[in-house]
């Protein structure tokens, strides 16, 4: 391995790490501003232009808060909690395409930090260790409600994993793939997924929107019921980490969602671009779009927050076991009935 | 009409329990609905008044800060009878009386007056019946639109006379325009 590789990776997942924290940090200004807009008011607007400095001033309030530790067994643990959510919201951005390539200093450079094969399993890992982070924070907190919350928590991201990857493999019959990147390639021009797979676009979607926490599926946190879910004895920074752990995931999901339905970073004349304007800016310009699609789901993700409300538990379940994993079945049956239908259509003898 | 059936506000509706159909306990459609409702306001015009640059217009009996008034020359009208505290709700006037001495008649222009005049803002409750017990009329609910600035002292919101007596230059102008007309 020659050293201009290393320094180029680790400027990739540096730029990347950047990228996501900045996304997050924004996220929470634009979450207070779409909340805002979609109640007729204006939202925070006096910290900078727009109240574009409101990320930071917070910022500033968590790390000159108190730290306060309850009284619990588990200190240790209790510390770890925070850590885990966050390192596990960090590390799924490694596997993502988030442009073809660019062409530097006679270099090709893939814009990723890394492309394995399984990175759509990868992924799924990831986010899956992800709840431990919740689990041990709330366990470890030694409260009635952070231990609620992060029980509930946790059946809810088991119950709702299943149907998600049940969606993925009738899209993974699709591609033959597991690289992200692969998926990305295929979809070039318009080829988007999505057309394809809609159901399963569907059942991914409101599973992504179980998995990250967020209304209508928010019980783990669910202010109402638990004062703050499993958070509630956390204070400071720590708790800024299970906040911005939250956002960092929102944004993940965000972008697996445009690259596995959406075409990544691909847009239509990608090819004509790359032919007559470079590489180069046919990819920036490739970027620029994916991050679009980001916004927009990003964007979706605190609209649909803010129009309905938490469901039931009960109904939670319902939805999880009894609706989506049937789809997500069907889905695969039909997906396998389309893709086979010559060898079908032979077997019956048409 | 059977007692049932009328509708006095013309906006009855009767709740039906009727069990959802597959597409309705799919919630999707109701979602829909819901994100094309939030969405139109997402781009209605905002109803906030931005409140420090912006102040709301106000209605033309709008009662805000106490002024004590002086006479046209700038002698204070308030003779301390008490009826104002007495006529208060919330009890938030007290004063305290003072005979006028021989040297002090340019200052005041009754025989007896308040040498301590205090409202609490934090009682007050702006109701102007102080205003209309006064006999002397000294006491009124101006329309200004300053409202009591915020504190960390509960003392800081006890108005005294230096914050509720008219100033003196204010009274001599008002005297300068009556004689005017
Ligand atoms: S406005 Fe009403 S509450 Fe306030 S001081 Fe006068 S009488 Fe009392
Ligand atoms: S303000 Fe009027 S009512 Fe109150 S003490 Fe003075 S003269 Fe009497």
């Amino acid at each position: 391995m020659d050293s201009t590789f290393i320094i180029e990776k680790s400027v990739v997942i540096l730029v990347v790490f950047a990228v996501t924290m900045i996304m997050a940090m924004y996220s929470t200004w634009a979450e207070r501003k779409v909340a805002a807009y979609l109640q007729d008011r204006v939202g925070p607007n006096r910290a900078g232009w727009g109240g574009l400095l409101q990320p930071l001033a917070d910022g500033m309030k968590l790390f000159s808060k108190e730290e306060f530790i309850p009284n619990t067994p588990n200190k240790f643990l209790f510390v770890v909690g925070p850590a885990i959510a966050m390192s596990t919201a960090l590390m799924t951005s490694a596997v993502i395409p988030w442009g073809d390539k660019l062409h530097l200093f006679g270099r090709d450079i893939l814009l990723q930090a890394t492309d394995i094969n399984i990175g759509l399993l990868y992924f799924f890992g990831v986010v899956s260790v992800g709840v431990y982070g919740i689990m041990i924070g709330g366990w470890a907190s030694n409260s009635k409600f952070s231990l609620m919350g992060a029980v509930r928590a946790a059946s809810q991201m088991v119950s709702y994993e299943i149907a998600m990857g049940l969606s993925m493999i009738a899209l993974l019959m699709m591609t033959g793939s597991l690289s992200l990147r692969e998926i990305s390639m295929q979809q070039a021009e318009m080829n988007w997924n999505v057309f394809y797979q809609p159901l399963s676009f569907l059942i991914f979607l409101i599973c992504a929107f179980a998995e990250t926490n967020r209304t209508p599926f928010d019980l783990a946190e669910c202010e109402t019921e638990l004062v703050g879910g499993y958070h509630t004895e956390y204070s400071s920074m720590k708790m800024g980490f299970y906040l911005f752990a939250e956002y960092a995931n929102m944004f993940i999901s965000a972008t697996i969602i445009s690259v596995l339905f959406f075409g990544g970073y691909n847009y239509p004349g990608m090819q004509w671009m790359v032919e007559n304007a470079g590489v180069n800016p046919a990819n920036v310009l490739g970027m620029v779009v994916l991050f679009a699609k980001i916004c927009f789901f990003i964007f979706f993700y605190m609209w649909v927050r803010w129009t309905i409300p938490r469901f039931r538990y009960d109904q939670l379940m319902h939805l999880g076991w009894k609706i989506l994993i049937p789809l997500s079945i069907i889905n695969i049956m039909i997906t396998g009935v389309v893709m086979l239908r010559g060898e079908i259509a032979a077997y019956l003898g048409f | 009409m059977s007692i049932e059936t009328i509708s006095l506000s013309g906006r009855k509706k009767v709740v039906s329990n009727k069990e959802m159909t597959f597409l309705e306990r799919l919630y999707l459609v109701a979602i829909f609905k819901g994100l094309v409702i939030t969405i139109k306001h997402f781009f209605r015009r905002k109803k906030t008044i931005h409140y420090p640059e912006q102040v709301r217009v106000r209605s033309d009996v709008y009662r805000g800060q106490h002024q004590l008034k002086r006479d046209e020359q700038g002698r204070e009208n308030c003779t301390a009878c008490g009826l104002c505290a007495l006529s208060c709700p919330a009890e938030a006037i007290t004063m305290k009386a003072e005979e006028r001495k021989a040297n002090e008649k340019h200052l005041y222009r009754e025989e007896k007056y308040a040498s301590i005049y205090e409202i609490n803002m934090l009682r007050c409750i702006f109701c102007g019946l102080c205003e209309e017990a006064c006999p002397k009329d000294a006491i009124y609910l101006t329309t200004s639109k300053v409202l009591v600035p915020s504190s960390y002292e509960r003392e800081d919101f006890i108005f005294g006379k230096d914050k509720l007596v008219m100033p003196l230059d204010v009274a001599m102008k008002n005297a300068q325009l009556k004689n005017a007309n």
